[in-house]
């Protein structure tokens, strides 16, 4: 059993709300926003114009110096407009409005047959990059990025993402159950582009079914399957490399500076897809849930596909929520109205009812010491927070390794004042570049 | 029925940072769960010295919560009364206190207690001392008599006693004159010494035999039945069951109090007795108000240590300080002051214990599947 050394949270996982509903095909909306952003970097260009007509899975958008992954139509159908739309993590962000034409026709040349052994490395990542596959776990990263670690840079071990420490997510549970072998076939190739023998796939042990249906294919393939004791934030990459191999990444570095890469479930099977059959990355499976939802479900949905649409095919909402948020509880990010789409990043839509997101008065810190214990960065969240409360963000960054926080929210968990305290050093973390922008 | 809500019907949502979930824990739960802790001893308390320790228990709280409540109101505050913390700094105030002491200086203790040592710091959470120990040493410091003339407890004397105490309404004039509070009050409390008090004034030998023997000693000490001590000395026995529970609960760390009374036990065996190793661990671990100490204020969150080690200095550097007092000092108990000098130094020892950051320590080849770090 794996374990990471140090702090962590038991949060109720909520899992059981839509751990063993099946995947189930969303139909396609009538409009889909196709934000031009949806990973880590510089925005796309549009190809389009309002009034083009398009096909499923043709690139809509992408980058001329190739420094962001393409974005491709969901479904064929007319380029309505390209303007400013609501998205999930930018509030707002410059969207591709498609409307749908009911055919949804693919583009020529996709659905091929192809042998992954037969491509070269550089093929395999070419095509990864047209497909537009990003880090599906939430962060969105370019996965072609990844793949292509700098020469001096010995990559040995491949980590296959299947924690899903969050609550109330259960996509990439459901993926690992019912998809395997897509998810190991995509290891196996990034195994081949990596160069590197050994591949583990951690996943919880509040998992079992994941772990004995993972566990047939992967001694096929040679992967190892690494049993992780339920934490959070254990899915974390810093903290999936820590319980697996032992190994702590140094402060602004990355997995790959301990010769570390680590790939969502998700994204495995979005990279097998994309190799062998040429498919784009313009679906995913998203975890409605929550007790406001009417009937929480896994469901594969378009990317651009309204949450309204979304929440709508999964019955509407069973309460008023208080809360919609895109991705899990803890770090998750609220909307302010259920009109934003579907992302790459997009793992869970959740909603909460208005009493599950009364916290209670924030109080003043009474120094219990509870945030440093569970920190898993081993950070003093509790001083990060009264220094930014004090506008001492100069000091945080400074002398309170402010930077370092990864923003798990495992201390704002535990805080007894329910002192909102990841929101403190978000704040300090945006002044302090606003502050480093002015003096450039 | 169908209770669904349309999609197209949703106006208004929450926006704030994540995580959007928070546990159950809050700070009344803590400050009311401590109160709880303390409830078995407060019992045996009132049992032991009756009416006068009741009357101490409600002036020490109430005077706690009026105070408070009084000065968020001056303030423009809102209230916290009901979050327990004020009241609990009343409850620990009462038992570190003679249990007949005049209630007017119970009184003024808590409003020291909370008025000077918290409010006057900033409130909850800002404070540098102990609320409780600054009241305790208010009162020692202004009615030095008072805090030293121990109640007989109602177990050997006569209820009579007790309650002409009671009728001894005091007026204007006593209120701010002590000595007189201190004379009208001691026709019932004989001046009796305590256990630690008969220790400094006429030997261990002499203290064990008023008790008639090692056993008994340890025994009225264990059980709670001393004649003459602080109102939450009574019983080491449910000093620490109730330690127990805020340890099972997670409020307090275990390494606090066994490190804290640990080391008096060693420190006091070893110069305890007359020539070294030749001191009584047992009874210097039990007597005073070194348990109460240990569980509930050494613990306190806001002025100790946060990290485990800080926090184990701090027990350490309290139960050293305690024995200097009693072995060498001028009063029978240093549990207070001790725990108040510390205090004083626990901004110096969380600088000395920060935790090394993550990627910090030396990677480490401690996993079946590892093949060792390289350099980087």
């Amino acid at each position: 059993m794996f374990r990471i050394k140090r702090g962590g949270i038991h949060p109720d996982g909520h899992k059981s709300l839509s751990a063993e509903k099946a995947i189930e095909v969303m139909p396609v909306p009538p409009k889909f926003f196709i934000p031009l952003r949806q990973h880590i970097g510089v925005p796309c260009q549009p190809l389009v114009k309002a009034g083009d007509n398009v096909k499923k899975g043709q690139v809509v958008a992408d980058h001329p110096e190739k420094k962001a992954p393409p974005v491709h139509s969901s479904t064929s159908g007319k380029v309505k407009e390209i303007g400013n739309f609501p998205h999930p993590v930018f509030g707002m962000s410059q969207s591709i409005v498609i409307e749908s034409d009911g055919k949804d026709e693919w583009m020529e040349n996709f659905l091929i047959e192809r042998d992954f052994e037969k491509l070269s490395v550089e093929e395999m990542v070419d095509i990864i990059y047209r497909n537009g596959i990003v880090g599906m776990g939430g962060a969105a990263f370019p996965t072609h990025t990844k793949l292509m670690p700098p020469k001096n840079k010995m990559i040995d071990t491949l980590i296959i993402n299947g924690a899903e420490c969050e609550p109330y997510l259960t996509a990439d549970y459901r993926i690992m159950v019912e998809y395997p072998d897509l998810v190991m076939k995509g290891a196996r190739m990034i195994m081949k582009i990596l160069n590197v023998k050994d591949c583990f796939i951690g996943i919880e042990e509040n998992k079992p079914k994941a772990i004995e249906t993972v566990q047939n294919y992967a001694e096929r393939e040679g992967i190892k399957i690494a049993v992780l004791k339920t934490i959070y934030p254990q899915g974390g990459e810093k903290m999936m490399i820590n319980a697996i191999t032992g190994k702590e990444i140094p402060s602004g570095k990355l997995p790959m500076d301990v010769g570390c890469v680590v790939q969502n479930v998700a994204t495995c099977a979005a990279i097998a897809e994309a190799v062998c059959r040429n498919i784009p990355l313009i679906e995913r499976i998203v975890t409605v849930s929550g007790k406001a939802i009417m009937a929480p479900k896994n469901i594969l949905a378009r990317i651009g596909t309204p949450f309204k649409d979304a929440i709508d095919f999964c019955g509407g909402f069973r309460s008023v929520p208080g809360k919609v948020i895109m991705g899990g509880p803890m770090m998750g990010i609220a909307q302010a109205g259920i009109n934003s789409p579907i992302v790459k990043a997009t793992s869970g839509i959740l909603a909460l009812t208005k009493k599950e997101v009364d916290y209670g008065d924030e109080r003043p810190c009474i120094r219990c010491g509870r945030c440093n214990e569970v920190c898993t960065m081993r950070l003093r969240p509790n001083i990060l927070s009264i220094l930014s409360e004090k506008h001492k963000h100069q000091t945080a960054l400074a002398e309170y390794d402010l930077l370092d926080c990864v923003e798990c929210g495992c201390c704002t968990y535990v805080c007894p004042a329910k002192r909102n305290i990841v929101h403190y050093i978000k704040l300090s973390k945006a002044k302090n570049s606003l502050a480093g922008k002015a003096a450039v | 029925m169908d209770t669904r809500i349309s999609v197209n019907k949703i106006e208004k949502l929450i926006v704030s940072s994540s995580p959007h979930i928070k546990g159950n824990e809050n700070i009344a739960a803590i400050m009311w769960n401590v109160s709880l802790a303390l409830l078995p001893l407060s019992i045996q308390g009132v049992l032991n010295f009756g009416l006068p320790a009741l009357i101490t228990f409600i002036t020490c709280i109430a005077g706690s919560l009026l105070t408070e409540f009084l000065i968020q109101i001056l303030l423009k505050k809102k209230s916290t009364i009901s979050d327990g913390s004020a009241f609990l700094t009343g409850l620990l105030l009462a038992l570190c206190l003679p249990p007949n002491i005049p209630w007017q200086m119970a009184f003024l203790g808590s409003i020291a207690a909370i008025g000077i040592a918290k409010h006057l710091f900033g409130g909850l959470g800002n404070n540098v001392f102990n609320p409780a120990l600054v009241g305790r040493a208010f009162i020692m410091a202004s009615f030095p008599a008072a805090m030293t003339t121990w109640g007989i407890s109602s177990l050997s004397a006569g209820h009579e006693t007790l309650s002409i105490g009671f009728l001894h309404l005091p007026t204007i004039h006593s209120f701010f004159h002590a000595d007189v509070v201190t004379s009208a009050t001691s026709i019932d409390a004989v001046s009796s010494a305590t256990p630690l008090g008969i220790l400094k004034q006429q030997g261990y030998d002499n203290l064990v035999a008023s008790f008639g023997g090692k056993i008994e000693l340890y025994k009225g000490l264990f059980f709670g039945n001393i004649t003459a001590c602080g109102l939450g000395e009574t019983s080491a026995f449910l000093t620490i069951a109730g330690g127990i529970y805020l340890i099972i609960r997670g409020i307090i760390k275990w390494q606090v109090p066994v490190v804290m009374i640990a080391t008096v036990g060693v420190l006091t065996w070893i110069f305890g007795g007359k020539g070294l190793f030749n001191g009584d661990p047992v009874f210097h671990m039990m007597a005073g108000g070194l348990l109460l100490g240990a569980f509930f204020m050494a613990t306190d969150m806001v002025t100790t240590p946060m990290s485990v080690s800080g926090k184990m200095v701090f027990a350490f550097g309290c139960g050293a300080i305690t024995v200097l007092i009693r072995l060498i000092g001028g009063y029978p108990e240093g549990v207070c002051y001790s725990i108040l000098l510390m205090n004083a130094v626990t901004p110096l020892i969380d600088r000395a214990f920060v935790p090394k950051k993550f990627g910090d320590i030396q990677n480490r080849n401690d996993s079946p599947f590892s093949k060792g770090a390289r350099g980087i």
